[in-house]
């Protein structure tokens, strides 16, 4: 049994807090640049340029890619082999608590949804835990800005609906949401399971690098499809018109039951940020 | 290219903008975010006075980041407006002349506009590191309990953005988006 104190968790959600709202992830930025090599409108492009230079002093001066810095959500794969010492979920709350403090981030949280009393430490995280075999842990800090976050939907469709009303469904919450989430967009859909896995793997694709599709070939041809579709729509960066009005569509499935078809779409804004660290 | 716009707006200069227009903004203006939108109308219910000089006024919709020392302010983009529809109509009666966010706008928020003279700008949502270096200064005048939500005055150079809406109910949303689809077809 390998042991890893509550304190190592505690430092690292610290740090990786930082980080990812500082520092926009390779592959975003990878997907962002190409857009705009291939974006035909100059008002598009002009919008692309300025959010080029938006994360170049980001990471120049270790400000604040957005203002919005979100909920901080934080994803533990914990090994069957590891014995945490101490108390793991105020470990990580502690470790937001110190690194929107330290890194001069904004306290976003409200105590409580109707009462809405802010917190003031941007805690608590929403924590997500795996069990998985081996003896190490890994831990993802993805800060979740609401802009974008407000724009998402979850449907129970019929299986009579298909992967056509699959479609149809994520294609409308894009075009629903419209220049309200900060586009261009990164579209994270869940499609089986129950109700709330639905949402939780919608959630979990928004992680996967933009330059990895899913290993299914049905499914990678299907987000290849959908971002056709939604780049067809004409929204464009910020809603002005143009052709990038998603970076990529991220698809997880899973199985589910004879009678349902759960789909979550999950949207971010191009300011998609997670950061990774292996304790 | 760009329209240089120094504040404060007023009704007349607000009605000769046009959606598609990009302006750039100096002078000062003010934020504000929901929390602060809900307590302005609650004053203004009331007849009381408002804590900001709401004649010919621009309203920024930010929570910025907290200012790292040496800096006049932190990350500071447009937050999304349709939070401020309820409360938009009853300060342009007021004579707020200017808004400034990013998203869509209810249709109660256009019908104020084009009655009064007002107009709503769009900002580059995400780009907080970029629009702060146009603020120069920040001061907070009213609500600090509401922290990053609190009413602050601003100082802003040059600061960049695009007529979304005008004072007729112009939108580019719908004819940029038309005139991109336009020239695919």
């Amino acid at each position: 049994m390998r042991e890893i104190a509550a304190q190592q968790i505690t430092d690292t959600v610290e740090r990786l807090c930082v980080q990812a709202n500082c520092h926009l992830p390779r592959d975003v930025k990878e997907r962002i640049t190409a857009s705009h090599e291939g974006e035909p409108w100059p008002q598009a492009r002009e919008i692309l340029e300025r959010i080029m230079e938006n994360y170049a002093i980001a990471d120049g001066n270790d400000r604040p890619i957005c203002q919005d810095t979100g909920m901080a959500c934080v994803f533990l794969k914990v090994g069957q082999e590891v014995h945490i010492t101490g108390d793991v979920g105020e470990a990580v709350h502690e470790g937001v608590r110190r690194g929107y403090a330290k890194g001069y981030l904004r306290k976003s949280v409200v105590g409580d949804p109707l009462n809405r009393v802010n917190t003031g430490d941007n805690t608590p995280a929403m924590i997500y835990y795996e069990l998985v075999p081996g003896d190490q842990v890994e831990i993802t800090v993805a800060p979740k800005g609401f802009g974008s976050e407000n724009m998402s939907q979850i449907k129970m469709l019929r299986p009579s609906d298909g992967v056509e009303g699959v479609k149809d469904f994520v294609v409308k919450v894009v075009e629903d949401a419209g220049a309200n989430p900060c586009p261009p967009i990164v579209v994270g859909v869940g499609v089986g399971g129950t109700f709330d896995k639905a949402a939780y793997l919608a959630k979990k694709a928004l992680m996967r690098p933009l330059d990895q599709r899913n290993s299914d070939p049905f499914y990678q041809a299907l987000e290849e499809e959908l971002l056709e579709r939604i780049n067809g729509l004409g929204i464009g960066p910020q809603g002005f018109g143009g052709k990038t009005t998603a970076l990529a569509v991220n698809i997880e499935q899973c199985p589910t039951h004879i009678a349902g078809l759960p789909v979550a779409v999950n949207i971010n804004c191009h300011v998609t940020r997670h950061q990774t660290e292996v304790l | 290219m760009a329209i240089r716009i120094q504040m404060p707006l007023t009704r007349e200069q607000a009605r000769t903008l046009k959606a598609g227009d990009s302006c750039l903004i100096s002078g000062v203006i003010y934020t504000a975010r929901d929390a602060a939108h809900k307590r302005l109308c609650a004053l203004a219910a009331e007849g009381k006075e408002l804590p900001l000089p709401i004649e010919n006024a621009t309203i920024y919709y930010v929570g910025p980041t907290p200012a790292k020392p040496g800096d006049a302010i932190g990350s500071a983009g447009p937050t999304t407006s349709y939070r401020m529809d309820a409360y938009s109509p009853t300060l342009i009666a007021l004579g707020e002349t200017g808004m400034i966010g990013k998203g869509k706008r209810g249709p109660e928020v256009v019908d104020a506009m084009k009655e009064h003279g007002a107009v709503y700008f769009g900002a580059i949502g995400g780009c907080g590191a970029l629009l702060s270096q146009c603020i120069k200064k920040a001061e907070v005048i009213a609500y600090e309990d509401l922290g990053a939500e609190a009413i602050r005055r601003l100082e802003v150079e040059d600061f960049p953005v695009v007529v979304i809406i005008d004072s007729q109910g112009n939108n580019l949303y719908e004819t940029g988006r038309a005139a991109y689809l336009k020239s695919q077809a």
